[in-house]
């Protein structure tokens, strides 16, 4: 089996799991789903020989993230079948505002896929952990850094959101 | 003293004294406010009659200069010839003497500074009406006097039960006199389109080098000068303010509407008869129009109640003569008319202020009677004045009178017969209040008879000095039959020194053509006066109640409806339009144009809130068409559809 | 593998398409969905479609700066769901649902 047919099955794959995302009616199933999406993601990054952001991709993404929000539709039993029901108008013009997107990014790209009917060329050291942790330390330090002061703030303001108000007892 | 000093201080004193007793009148006493006005006035006479003295030849007198436009200099500037110095005087004299008689009129008026400011002004209005070089300056005493006789003739506005009626009758006079100054203007206009200039040496000089000069434009320069004089001298068309105008103080009818305003009209077209000689037309006009308010007044004047109303269509009817007179061409009678008629109507008004303030502000001739004995001073100089406006022989109406009505039939032998009915007509209506006012029983019951004095001796006694004037007046103008020298010397004296009028030559008829008319006139008169004598003394026939009057005496008691006809004509669809402007313009197109506009902000923001739903989905779905646009933007800007 | 025969599924065009279609599978789940978890999850999604664009075109260039990219979107992403989430559990108690129609105090 050529690398191709693999890349186009992934490919639509990823494509059918992104939509039972959006059409599942039990959130469990589109969190489930979702996970799939990324697990199938990062073994597309992995034929781009884009190692690391594979495995990273998986335990951020699908082993914390997801796990979040595992917890929150389960400590707050979302779980509910049924949303109130969308109004016509509202599917109607979404579904027309999708596809005028779509429409609107190929036609975007319509000239660099006429241009650019290259194959990948698979670079084999780009995606190492050694040389994308020179970038990372070398030319992009600062934002690095300052991701640090991202996450601080991040968890910050995550205990003090969910903080349930003490009753203050004189 | 040099002409033109004596003639600035002729005409900044009055205005001088308008300042002063405007400024700190109100805080001064009466003799005070009084003795400055009068003096003022006094003094303008002593310089008039000191610069008639040296009157030779025309003389300019250069002010400053107003517009310099290329070749077109509008100057202010002063003219003394004959003309101006011989108005200069009558306005001066008459207006000393009417001040005299004000100090005692009004001295028991709240408003007393204010009345002799508003006189003082007006006098200086009128001498700079008078003694202008140009039209610019004469349209600007114009305008003045136009305005003072608004004061004056309001000058009670405030007034408990008549302060309504008061200030309607000097907006009406003011109204129509604005007609009669569009007119004016669009004739200054018009010369100044022809001529270039509007001196009045100047025009005359042009005119004189070529007389065709403004063929086609003669015509309307002169109808249009004509129009502002019948504005101002109260003639068909524009004569119901006069009678309106009464409603003024007695001293301010005297000046204004009888001796010295009224006439500016007239001064307008003897000052511009180098035009109207080359325009045959409107000179029939004149005539024509002089002539039918003659006689409408007269008519009118017949059967009036009040005193003054009546004096005052006898002024209108005495303009028509005069008017006549300029239609014919005789300037220079009808000049010598204006002065006579500056006497003798002048006390004919300032004796029926006496008599009104005898009679405690009553004005109505039929609540009077028999007051000969108890105001003796005052029932000699009235009948003095009423026998010279009816032309009484050897009197100065007399000669006046003659002079016009021998120039009439020169002209056209109908016209001096029925000249003669307006003469006639005048004797009797004047007659006709002469006696019902002096003579018969008191009508006006007891309270009011114990009130009838005679007047203090400051109001007497510019009585008796327009007495004496309106005897001896005629002396100025004395036809040919008397005296060989020094006969019409007031016509020769304007004539020989008045631009233009040296040119007119007026025909003096023969001697006995004279004497026949003398008779003739002096026939009538006394038949008249023996006929009103006889009516109102010896049949003791009164003047009717209102509601009895029947047939041609309603007509005359009506003012003919003319205020009634002018009201429906005129009034009432200017009314009507300007409510219509105002319920169209200012309703519609400004409360809905412009708040609509203002409005128009306030719905379009309540439209666009309905976009700011709150909702998360409508605001992502926001998001996404801004995308798109962004988006597609860029794809037509960078043209991504090639192929 | 050396040398492989131009492809259209080895070509950046491929993943450029795919990466369109999945971005405008996210939208459409934001736009349409009033769950807020899966709400949330749909932006995941589209961050992750981007994500795989960035790597595509990191090796159609051959330069590593995408990928580091990359690397920092997904920590921003991680950020971004804590407090999302947070808040979503705040609205959840004054709320006692997850509607995203029920969060409109903001209309005008």
């Amino acid at each position: 089996m050529s690398i191709e047919l693999l890349t186009l099955i992934i490919g639509g794959l990823t494509i059918g799991a992104a939509l039972m995302v959006v059409i599942s009616k039990h959130p469990i199933r589109s969190v489930l789903f979702l996970i799939v999406t990324f697990f199938l993601i990062s073994s597309l990054y992995i034929l781009m020989n884009a190692q690391f952001l594979a495995i990273v991709n998986i335990i951020v993404y699908a082993g914390a993230i997801m796990v979040l929000f595992l917890f929150v539709l389960m400590l707050l039993n979302l779980n509910k079948e049924s949303e109130p029901k969308t109004p016509k108008i509202v599917l109607i013009s979404s579904v027309v505002a999708s596809g005028i997107l779509l429409l609107v990014l190929i036609a975007a790209f319509k000239d660099s896929i006429q241009l650019s009917h290259v194959h990948l060329p698979p670079e084999k050291n780009i995606g190492l952990v050694k040389n994308l942790g020179n970038l990372l330390f070398d030319k992009y330090i600062v934002p690095f850094e300052v991701s640090s002061i991202l996450f601080i703030a991040s968890m910050v303001g995550a205990i003090l959101l969910a903080k349930r108000e003490k009753p203050i007892i004189d | 003293m040099a002409v033109d000093k004596l003639i600035l201080i002729l005409l900044v004193l009055p205005l001088f004294g308008a300042l002063v007793n405007g400024t700190l009148g109100k805080k001064l006493s009466n003799a005070f406010v009084g003795g400055i006005a009068t003096g003022v006035m006094l003094v303008s006479f002593i310089c008039a009659i000191l610069v008639f003295n040296q009157t030779n030849d025309t003389k300019i007198i250069h002010l400053f200069n107003l517009l310099k436009l290329n070749d077109l200099h509008i100057n202010a500037s002063l003219q003394v010839d004959a003309l101006s110095i011989w108005m200069t005087l009558i306005v001066t004299g008459v207006g000393t003497l009417i001040h005299i008689f004000s100090i005692g009129y009004m001295s028991h008026d709240k408003g007393f500074y204010k009345f002799f400011t508003y006189l003082n002004l007006f006098i200086f209005s009128m001498l700079l009406l008078i003694l202008g070089s140009n039209y610019f300056v004469l349209f600007f005493g114009w305008e003045g006097v136009g305005i003072c006789s608004y004061l004056l003739i309001g000058f009670h506005y405030s007034d408990a039960e008549k302060g309504m009626a008061n200030s309607i009758a000097a907006r009406k006079a003011f109204i129509m006199n604005r007609i009669g100054d569009a007119g004016l203007l669009i004739g200054l206009f018009l010369i100044l389109a022809q001529f270039n200039t509007l001196e009045f040496i100047g025009i005359a000089e042009k005119l004189s080098l070529d007389p065709t000069l403004a063929n086609g434009a003669i015509i309307g320069i002169t109808l249009c000068l004509f129009i502002a004089a019948t504005g101002k001298s109260a003639q068909i068309p524009l004569f119901t303010w006069l009678p309106d105008a009464m409603a003024g103080p007695t001293p301010v009818s005297a000046l204004i509407h009888a001796a010295t305003m009224v006439t500016a009209g007239i001064y307008l077209v003897v000052r511009s008869n180098f035009l109207f000689e080359l325009a045959p037309l409107t000179k029939d006009i004149i005539l024509a129009i002089g002539f039918a308010t003659s006689m409408i007044a007269a008519f009118i004047a017949m059967r009036q109640n009040d005193i003054k109303k009546v004096l005052a269509y006898s002024t209108v009817s005495q303009l028509g003569l005069m008017f006549v007179a300029l239609g014919m061409g005789a300037y220079t009678v009808a000049i010598f008319h204006v002065t006579t008629h500056a006497f003798f109507k002048a006390l004919l008004f300032l004796g029926s202020g006496s008599v009104i303030h005898a009679m405690s502000d009553e004005q109505d001739i039929r609540l009077m009677g028999g007051l000969a004995k108890k105001l003796p001073i005052t029932h000699i100089t009235f009948l003095i004045g009423t026998l010279a406006i009816a032309g009484f022989p050897l009197l100065s109406g007399f000669y006046s009178k003659d002079e016009i009505l021998g120039h009439a039939l020169a002209h056209i032998p109908i016209l001096y017969g029925t000249l003669m009915i307006s003469v006639a007509l005048t004797a009797a209506y004047m007659f006709r209040l002469y006696f019902l006012v002096f003579h018969g029983k008191f009508r006006g019951g007891e309270q009011l008879e114990s009130h009838v004095h005679e007047s203090k001796a400051i109001m007497t006694f510019p009585l008796v000095v327009l007495a004496i004037l309106s005897i001896f007046g005629g002396l100025l103008n004395l036809p040919g039959i008397f005296l060989k020298n020094g006969t019409h010397w007031l016509q020769n004296f304007l004539a020989a020194h008045t631009a233009g009028l040296e040119k007119i030559h007026t025909e003096h008829a023969s001697n006995t053509t004279i004497l026949a008319l003398m008779a003739v006139a002096s026939t009538m008169t006394i038949a008249i006066l023996l006929w009103a004598y006889y009516t109102y003394v010896k049949k003791n026939k009164l003047a009717l109640a209102d509601k009895d009057l029947k047939g041609w005496q309603l007509f005359s008691n009506a003012k003919l409806y003319i205020d009634e006809v002018y009201n429906f004509l005129i009034v009432k669809p200017i009314e009507y339009l300007s409510r219509m402007a105002y319920s169209f313009i200012e309703i519609k197109v400004l409360n809905q144009g412009v708040f609509g506009f203002a409005n128009l902000f306030g719905k379009a923001g309540s439209l666009i809130r309905y976009w700011q739903t709150g909702l998360l989905s409508s605001y992502l779905f926001w998001m996404v068409i801004g995308l798109i646009g962004l988006i597609s933007y860029y794809i037509i800007k960078l043209q991504f559809w090639n192929f | 593998m050396n040398s492989v025969d131009p492809t259209f599924a080895t070509s950046i065009d491929f993943y450029v398409i795919l990466a369109s279609i999945l971005f405008v599978i996210g939208a459409f789940g934001v736009l349409i969905r009033r769950n807020m978890i899966v709400l949330l999850m749909c932006i995941e999604l589209m961050l992750n479609a981007v994500n795989l664009l960035l790597v595509a075109f990191s090796t159609y260039y051959g330069k590593g700066d995408a990928q580091i990219f990359v690397f920092f979107i997904i920590v921003v992403a991680a950020a971004e769901a804590t407090i999302g989430l947070s808040i979503l559990i705040m609205a959840y108690r004054n709320n006692k649902a997850t509607d995203a129609g029920l969060f409109k105090n903001l209309n005008g």
